[in-house]
Parts: structure tokens; sequence; C-alpha cells
């Protein structure tokens, strides 16, 4: 590319000329790039949000306190070898008066009145947890059916599936929504960039008609276009990184809090991974704006 | 250095015929004089001399290049081995006489040294040194034109083409640009101009190629101008 510079220099000169424009274009661009980013940060949260609740999913099955041992184990044995089935845990009627005790030790009435009692009235009980969220489905099937009924009590999983029903559809809400709202912003950026290149062309007729005269070549012509709109993505770009880190910086409690202060921060996540966020977001800035300068030369430059 | 053989153009929507089977040979170092009434097909002609164009039929040479059958990307190149001035100088306004010609310069790649060198020889050729930082505003018609043909000299060109470059001027400033072109004739650039004035075709005693409606009508060396 000969002379690189010097249509660099056209170019910010064609950013300068209509410096209100210019502005009001970038700001365009960094509300865009800023949706997208959100977009794409609540679409991580909602699946974080997701995964820690599916991680917290299992499926608990209650023997009947008559159940004989052998039997149990037997029960315990079928299901380990599901294939659907990650691990198996098994709470004897010992362990679970134990987690019992210890879940109400400042309590004691309850206390008491266990003591009172000659036998131990818990159920041994299973923990399963399925390799995937959909397995747990066909396991709870498995296990109500009657070929087990003389030894299991019941089988609890329904209360977990609504939740995560719930959360697994907002999660698809925020992803089908952001991918609206997201597309809607795209088009209006590069709407925006295409109008201003168009106009930047506009107001540059003579000197283009001259250069065309003169023998300019296709690069010198094209090239301060282009490179406009490559400066409204670099720019929009950069204010919105420097806007994200602040804004993140003043959320982030209220994210931790919402996942009860478990194991995830944004800051952190944003700080541990800034490289791609913001070579992703330079690049998307720099698609929009190449898109749309090119859909205005390729228009507007063509003889 | 042309070779125009049995070329015609028109424009299909406005059903003109603007140039009808045309032929002429222009041979290097030539000033040639193209004369004829409104709307008989100079500028058309001009047109296809410069690759803006292309003929609807006809064979059309410009400097060993088919201007018919070049490249988008070869016209770059192409211009640059031929200098254009026209009528309305198509000057930059907010730049000055000695930008103008170095804008020129720098969009054909030319590098900063040989900018700075250049621009005050050309500006010298058109006598314009003393005009160097004046803008066209602040500038006659015939010293527009000039900084117009300096442009066009950037690549010693080895024909320029000017259409009606006196049109907008009085006679005295269009002696002056006619002088200028045959100087720059005498300096070995093949020229072919179109005029409508017709003292001066007559004073110049070069060759004169005359139009109508499309047509050649004559063609003859050290001509005269009649319509
Ligand atoms: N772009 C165009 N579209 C349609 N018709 C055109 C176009 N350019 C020229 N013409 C027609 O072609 C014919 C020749 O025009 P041209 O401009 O070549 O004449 P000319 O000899 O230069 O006239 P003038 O002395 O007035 O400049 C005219 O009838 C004109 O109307
Ligand atoms: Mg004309």
């Amino acid at each position: 590319m000969p002379g690189f510079l010097r249509v660099l220099k056209f170019g910010a000169e064609n950013f300068w000329r209509n410096i209100w424009l210019s502005v009001a274009t970038t700001l365009i661009m960094v509300v865009t790039l800023f949706i997208i980013t959100t977009i794409v940060i609540l679409n991580l949260l909602a699946n974080v949000a997701v995964d820690q609740v599916q991680k917290k999913v299992d499926l608990t099955v209650y023997f009947k306190t008559t159940a004989q041992e052998d039997r149990i184990l037997e029960v315990r044995s079928q299901v380990q070898n599901l294939n659907n089935v990650e691990t198996v845990r098994f709470v004897s009627k010992d362990d679970a008066l134990a987690q019992f005790k210890k879940a109400h030790q400042d309590d004691e009435l309850i206390l008491k009145s266990l003591e009172e009692l000659d036998e131990n009235p818990l159920e041994a009980s299973l923990v399963v947890k399925a390799i995937r969220t959909e397995d747990y489905e066909g396991i709870s099937d498995f296990l109500s059916s009657d070929r087990f009924s003389d030894v299991i009590g019941k089988v609890d999983f329904q209360e977990n599936k609504d939740v995560i029903d719930r959360l697994v559809r907002i999660a698809n809400t925020i992803r089908k929504g952001g991918l609206a709202v997201g597309g809607a912003f795209v088009v209006i950026a590069i709407l925006v960039v295409f109008n201003t290149v168009r106009l930047a062309i506009y107001t540059h007729k003579e000197e283009i008609g001259i250069m065309k005269l003169v023998g300019a070549t296709n690069w010198f012509i094209r090239g301060p276009f282009l490179l406009e709109g490559v400066f409204y993505g670099i720019i929009g770009a950069a204010i919105t990184l420097a806007m994200l880190y602040p804004i993140l910086n003043a959320a982030n409690p209220k994210i931790t809090a919402f996942f009860d202060g478990q194991s995830f921060d944004m800051v952190q996540f944003f700080s541990q991974n800034l490289l791609w966020i913001a070579g992703g977001m330079v690049a998307l800035g720099i698609l929009l704006g190449i898109i749309s300068s090119s859909i205005a030369v390729g228009r507007y430059l063509r003889k | 250095m042309i070779e125009v053989s049995g070329v015609s153009k028109d424009y299909a929507k406005q059903k003109v015929v603007a140039l009808d089977d045309i032929s002429f040979t222009v041979n290097d170092g030539e000033f040639v004089t193209i004369v004829g009434q409104s709307g008989a097909g100079k500028s058309t002609l001009v047109r296809l001399l410069i690759a803006e164009e292309k003929p609807d039929k006809g064979r059309i040479v410009v400097n060993n290049w088919d201007v018919g059958l070049i490249k988008k990307k070869h016209i770059p190149m192409f211009r640059r081995q031929i200098g254009v001035v026209f009528q309305d100088f198509k000057l930059l306004e907010k730049k000055t006489a000695a930008e103008n010609v170095s804008f020129a310069m720098e969009v054909c790649g030319r590098s900063r040294r040989e900018i700075r060198e250049q621009v005050p020889k050309i500006l010298d050729i058109v006598n314009l040194s003393k005009r160097a930082d004046l803008f066209p505003h602040q500038l006659s018609g015939g010293e527009k034109q000039r900084v117009a043909i300096a442009r066009a000299l950037i690549h010693k060109p080895k024909l320029l083409v000017a259409d009606e470059p006196t049109g907008n001027l009085d006679s005295l400033n269009a002696w002056e640009i006619v002088q200028l072109l045959l100087k720059i004739n005498e300096l070995g650039t093949t020229v072919v101009m179109v005029s409508h004035n017709r003292e001066i075709v007559n004073a110049i005693k070069r060759r004169v190629i005359t139009m109508d409606e499309g047509k050649i009508v004559r063609n003859q060396d050290s001509g005269k101008y009649i319509l």
C-alpha cells in the first residue's frame, strides 16, 4: 500500500473536517458496542447462573424405613450402572440422623423430642447426580417404577426442575432478546456510519474528480473513506472499553450478591480476559466501520 | 500519438448521436485544434481521448493504449501519461496555487522531496512563481487556467488535451494561455485543443479539425476556423 501515511492523513482530515458529525457517529458506535457488550455480559451471567443451579441439582431417593439393607445396596448398584448417572452417594439412616441433629443443634425442643423416640425415624437415601440436567426425568421415571415400589418411598426431584426450567427460559429470553436488540443496533450503527461516509464522499466530490483526472490510484481515492469508517470503529471501541471498567466496578457487588457471593467476580473476569474483550471489541468496531464505509464507497465511488 | 478509426458514440437514452464514424490521426509533437458548433461532439471526443468514456464502435488508440479495451485498474497509469485542462479550471478553492499542484502529486504517491523540488519548477514554466501562495479566488481567470495547466504537467505528459481552455477568458488572457500551450508543445508535448476562438485558431496556423453533428467535415494542416 503506497503512501499509507498520506491516505491515513486524508482519512483523519475527513474525520476532523466535520467534527460534530464525526462525534455523533462515534457516539452511535459507542452506544452500539456498549449494548452488544452488555448483552454478551448478561448472557454470560445467565449461563453462569444456570450452570450454578444445575450443579446444585440432584435427585434424592428416600427409602422406606422398612427397607432391607441388601435390597438398598441392590438399588444403589443398579442406579450406579445407569450410564447417564455421574455419581451416587448413599446416606444411611445414621448419617441422616447426624445431619439432622447438626442442622438443628440450636433447637433444644426438636433434639429432646428426637431422643424420646426409641427408633431412628429418618429414612436412608441415595443422592444421585446425573451427567446432564435432561437426564433426571428418565432416572426419576426409572426409580418410580413398580419394581422398586417395595423399598423406595419417594423420589424427590420435581421442585428443582421448575427452578431450572425457569432459569433456562430466562437465559433463552436474554439470548433471543439480546440478538434482536443487538442486531437492531448493528443495523443502526452501519446506517449512520454509512451516511456519514457518504456525506464525506459528497463533500469531497471535487477532490475525487481531480484525483481521477490526474491518475490517482483507487487506493488513494477510496482509502481515506474506508479508513474514516475504521476510525469510528476504533475510537468507539476505545471509549466503550474505558467506560466499561468503572461501570463493571460499580455493578460488581450487586452481581456478586446475586450469586450469593459464590465464585463469580465480574471485574476479575474482565481483567483476566481484557485482551480478548478489548481485541474483540476493536475487531467488532472495525468490522462495523469497514462494512459501512465499503457500502458507501461501493455505491458512490464506483467509477 | 492518437489514432481514431471509425469511432461512434451515442447517448442511447437521449437518442443523440454524439460522434458518428470519425477517423483521424495525430502524430507525436503535433498541435491540433478541434473546432465546431456547440453540440458537434468535441467534448465527447475529449472524454474518449482521456478514457472517461468508451467508444460504442471503432477503435481509439492514445499513446499506445486502446481506450476501448483499457482495464479499470490501468486507467490511473494511462492518465499519468496525459494532461487534461478544462474550460472551468477545476481548481480546489481552499488550496493555494502551489497546493493545487502539490495535491495532485500527493495523491499520485509522489515523494515529499520530489513534490518540494518539482512544484516551483512547474509553476515557473507557467510563469506563476509569484502567485504560488494565492488562492484561486485571488487569481485572474488566465492565472487560474495556468494553475490548471501546471497541474496537468506534473507527470510530464506526452499528450495534453485542452477542452476550450480559453472559453472563460478575455482575449488577452486567452492569448497568453495559447502562447503557453504552444510553448509546452515546443518542449515536446503533443497538444489537442478544442477552441471556439476564431482569431486564435486562424492566427496560430496549426492543424484544424472541424466537426459538425458528430462528423469530421474538414481536416486541414495550417487550417482556418470555418463553420
Ligand atoms: N452525458 C450525456 N448524456 C446525453 N447526451 C450527451 C451527453 N454528453 C453529451 N451529450 C450530447 O452529445 C452531443 C455532443 O455533445 P458535446 O458535449 O460533445 O458537444 P460539444 O461539441 O462539446 O459542444 P460545446 O461546444 O457546446 O461544448 C450533444 O448533442 C449533447 O447533447
Ligand atoms: Mg464541449
